[in-house]
């Protein structure tokens, strides 16, 4: 579904007339089936967050190419909206003068015109997240960190694209809360068989949902894994990390 | 728009939005409301007091003060109005462009509001007067030209703040074009910054109005004029210091009506400050009642 | 034989009258490490921030806090200053928002150590030197050249260990210090704290929802939910033998991640018990 081929990413330093520029993304190349779960792990600062905009189509990359389902991303409406989101900071994640119920109507309104049909679809959404309907009429500063991320998992739903990008959804929440999140991943995977792109720094996180894991570190592809191999990682950057997570 | 319905249920916000509407409506219908003609000379009355036919007395040349002050509504607050309004607007859209597009565009954009920034306001005013000649219709277009760029740079700043949350990412991400973007979510959640930025400007205009006035270069004499009207009370300052009274007055009610106005919008546009307004006047309300349960008991 | 004794700490907001904390009483033994747990919301940084009186005016509190002794709810502005940074120190959440962005971390540490202490320039740098060459910071200069959006959570975080070294709190109050890191930090930084404990020995409270950084470090553990104190007991009972169901859930979402990924790890040949 998705071919990245040897991409590179700058960003440029300095003012106008400058010349410097900084590399956030090198020759990262991969592929990514329709379905299936891939898990982007790295520190802070590697590039996964500039790689899951370049996903999107809300950046493009200086070098190389991504395709999805064979065109190029990146044309006026080629592609876009096929991979939906979830973002990190759950505080900004909903306009702040939007109730839920238009928070999510925003993503249906993409889909149909018909009202009544949508309204339904919304109290579908938010039971499936495990939220009652009758906090459709709330504002985000209203609800706690877990049940926005759970709204905006409704909202990535209801766009009804086969893949949805996580970029470190779970990471801000508490930790029961970040268990609760989870589950309710899986669950949708099975039940809609929703594929995810998971970008996250906690392996622990990816190991519970991932197919495959991606190991990213400064800009660019340390390895890609199947999650039953992980303990045999070959580089020694992959080996260092699983043993802090068992320390 | 049920957010609106706090405008009505705070008091300060309901009275300033009562000051202002009867005032606009005042001006448009000045010649049905005011009882006597504003420029009409009636030297035997110079500085008469309050009477049944001269509702505020007369000026210095015998003019019914209370008709001038309507009739001065027009060009003191309608026509400022207008032009704070194609000012805001044209500032606007430059800052919208300029902050959500950013880059080569952005960059070229606050160049040509530096240019415009450079000069210094009332010179460029008396310059452009000096070109197209007196007259109100002149100094309103030399104020849209010279404070469209303030504008353009206060909007762009708080739109380059918006245009970075993550729920614009998203909907870049469903694939929604820009302009829709913008229509939908960064204009109403910047429109409290723009509404406060246009109320202290719509002051400082009106004052420049009347300095503009009393220079001649404004509204021109005879007719009646919030600002010229304080200045031809200043001649008589300690003789008859009651002429001050009814324009000044008038200006100070306006402007205030329009801050506590613009103070309550932003209330009720942002539903975070909207519950914290709620809770406080919940908590009134329970004081109240605590209170004359005391008594009671 | 405690240094800091919390005793009907009533934390209630101003404006709406809603109570925040109803009721909470705790103490802090000499050179033992307290763990607040629970979840957001919980009111865990409110009683923190209420033993350093650094609320919002809007935030009332009552109840008696007594360090070494000494009632800290009477005690004038200025007087609380002075116990600030010298005998209460906190370590805040987030690094990037704790230090004043427009200037450089040094002299944000200058003017604490200044004010504190009233060393010269000379003596602030060996003594950072030192401090920050121990939490394995290199180049201590230049990172106090620094400005705090050009360093690291983790480096922040560490940079704010450091200072405590030089200060010798009484006591440590260290407020979700790993919860924006991520994973490599996390682990440095909890790596530091340990050391901090062996080598200073000084009192710690700890507030985290991470169950794992808490088990590596706290000796005494509350667990809090909706601004009451649910539970108390040593670290290691805690982990096994919960009493309050709500303690369970909170270990067992806890374990459940750790075993499911050391079971991925393990491969075919892990059996789990």
């Amino acid at each position: 579904m998705l071919v990245v081929d040897r991409v590179d990413k700058f960003y440029r330093k300095g003012g106008l007339f400058s010349r410097e520029r900084q590399q956030v993304l090198s020759n990262i190349s991969f592929q990514y089936e329709q379905g299936e779960c891939l898990g982007i792990i790295g520190e802070s600062g590697c590039g996964k967050s500039t790689l899951g905009r370049l996903l999107l189509g809300i950046e493009k990359p200086e070098r190389g190419s991504i395709l999805l389902n064979g065109e190029e991303l990146g044309r006026k409406g080629a592609g876009k909206g096929a991979i939906s989101a979830v973002f990190q900071d759950y505080t900004s994640s909903i306009n702040p003068y939007f109730t839920v119920e238009q928070a999510i109507m925003e993503a249906l309104n993409m889909k149909s015109n018909n009202r009544k049909l949508k309204q339904s679809k919304v109290d579908y959404l938010l039971q499936h997240v495990g939220l009652d309907p009758s906090c459709r009429n709330k504002y985000p500063h209203e609800l706690s960190g877990g049940q926005i991320q759970r709204v905006c998992i409704a909202r990535a739903v209801a766009t009804e694209s086969p893949c949805i990008l996580l970029d470190e959804a779970i990471s801000s929440l508490d930790g029961s809360v970040q268990m609760q999140v989870l589950e309710l991943l899986q669950k949708l995977k099975e039940h809609d068989r929703l594929g995810y792109i998971f970008i996250t720094h906690d392996i622990r996180a990816a190991a519970y949902i991932c197919d495959r894991v991606m190991i990213m570190r400064s800009g660019q592809v340390e390895e890609i894994v199947n999650i039953e191999h992980l303990s045999g990682v070959q580089s020694p950057y992959a080996k260092k990390m699983l043993q802090m997570i068992m320390a | 728009m049920k957010r609106l319905h706090y405008l009505f249920k705070d008091r300060l916000a309901f009275l300033s939005l009562f000051i202002i509407t009867s005032t606009l409506l005042a001006g448009i219908f000045a010649p049905w409301i005011a009882p006597n003609d504003p420029e009409e000379v009636h030297m035997e009355l110079r500085f008469a007091s309050v009477s049944w036919d001269y509702l505020l007395g007369n000026d210095h040349l015998g003019r019914c003060v209370l008709s001038r002050l309507i009739y001065g509504i027009r060009p003191s607050v309608l026509w400022v109005l207008v032009t704070l309004a194609i000012s805001v607007g044209i500032g606007a859209i430059i800052g919208f462009i300029s902050g959500y597009f950013k880059g080569k565009m952005d960059a070229f954009l606050m160049r040509v509001c530096d240019i415009m920034l450079s000069f210094p306001g009332y010179v460029m005013t008396l310059a452009i007067i000096g070109v197209l000649g007196v007259g109100l219709e002149n100094i309103l277009l030399a104020f849209v030209l010279m404070k469209w760029a303030w504008f353009a740079r206060i909007i762009r700043t708080s739109v380059m703040q918006y245009s970075d949350a993550e729920y614009v990412k998203f909907s870049k991400a469903l694939g929604a074009g820009s302009f829709s973007i913008m229509r939908k979510h960064i204009v109403p959640v910047s429109l409290p910054d723009i509404a406060v930025t246009s109320s202290s400007a719509f002051s400082s205009m009106i004052l420049q109005l009347s300095g503009f006035s009393f220079l001649g270069l404004g509204v021109q004499a005879p007719h009646a004029e919030w600002g010229m009207m304080l200045n031809e009370a200043r001649q008589v300052m300690f003789s008859r210091p009651e002429i001050m009274l009814a324009p000044g007055i008038t200006t100070i009610l306006f402007v205030s009506a329009v801050n506590f106005f613009t103070d309550a919008l932003q209330v009720a546009l942002d539903p975070k400050l909207m519950s914290i307004a709620k809770k406080k006047h919940r908590k009134g309300i329970f004081q109240k009642a605590n209170l004359s349960r005391k008594e009671v008991a | 034989m405690s240094i800091l004794q919390v005793s009907n700490l009533r934390i209630w907001d101003g404006i709406t009258g809603e109570v925040l904390v109803p009721n909470s009483s705790f103490e802090l033994k000499r050179e033992s490490c307290l763990a607040i747990v629970g979840e957001s919301g919980s009111g865990k940084s409110l009683t923190c921030r209420a033993i350093m009186k650094l609320n919002k005016k809007t935030i009332r509190q009552s109840g008696d806090i007594l360090l070494n002794g000494v009632g800290l709810s009477q005690l004038a502005e200025d007087e609380m200053r002075r116990r600030r940074g010298k005998q209460l120190y906190m370590i805040l959440q987030n690094g990037m928002r704790a230090f004043d962005p427009t200037s450089a971390i040094g002299v944000h540490i200058r003017d604490t150590l200044v004010r504190h202490y009233g060393w010269n320039r000379s003596e602030i740098v060996e003594k950072m030197k030192l401090a920050m060459q121990s939490v394995r910071l290199q180049d201590p200069v230049e990172i106090m050249n620094k400005y705090p959006h050009q360093l690291s959570g983790g480096m922040l975080q560490r940079v704010m260990i450091s200072l405590a070294i030089v200060l010798e709190p009484d006591i440590i109050i260290a407020d979700e210090p790993t919860s924006a890191l991520d994973t490599v930090s996390k682990y440095e930084v909890m790596e530091q704290f340990v050391k901090l404990r062996e080598k200073m020995g000084c009192a710690m409270i700890f507030v985290s929802h991470d169950l794992g950084a808490v088990r590596q470090l706290a000796d005494e553990v509350l667990v809090m939910r909706n601004g009451s104190i649910v539970e108390r007991g040593t670290a290691s009972v805690l982990f096994s033998e919960a009493k309050h169901e709500y303690t369970r859930f909170l270990v067992s979402s806890h374990t459940e991640l750790n075993e499911h990924f050391k079971r991925v790890i393990g491969g075919p040949a892990y059996v789990s018990r």
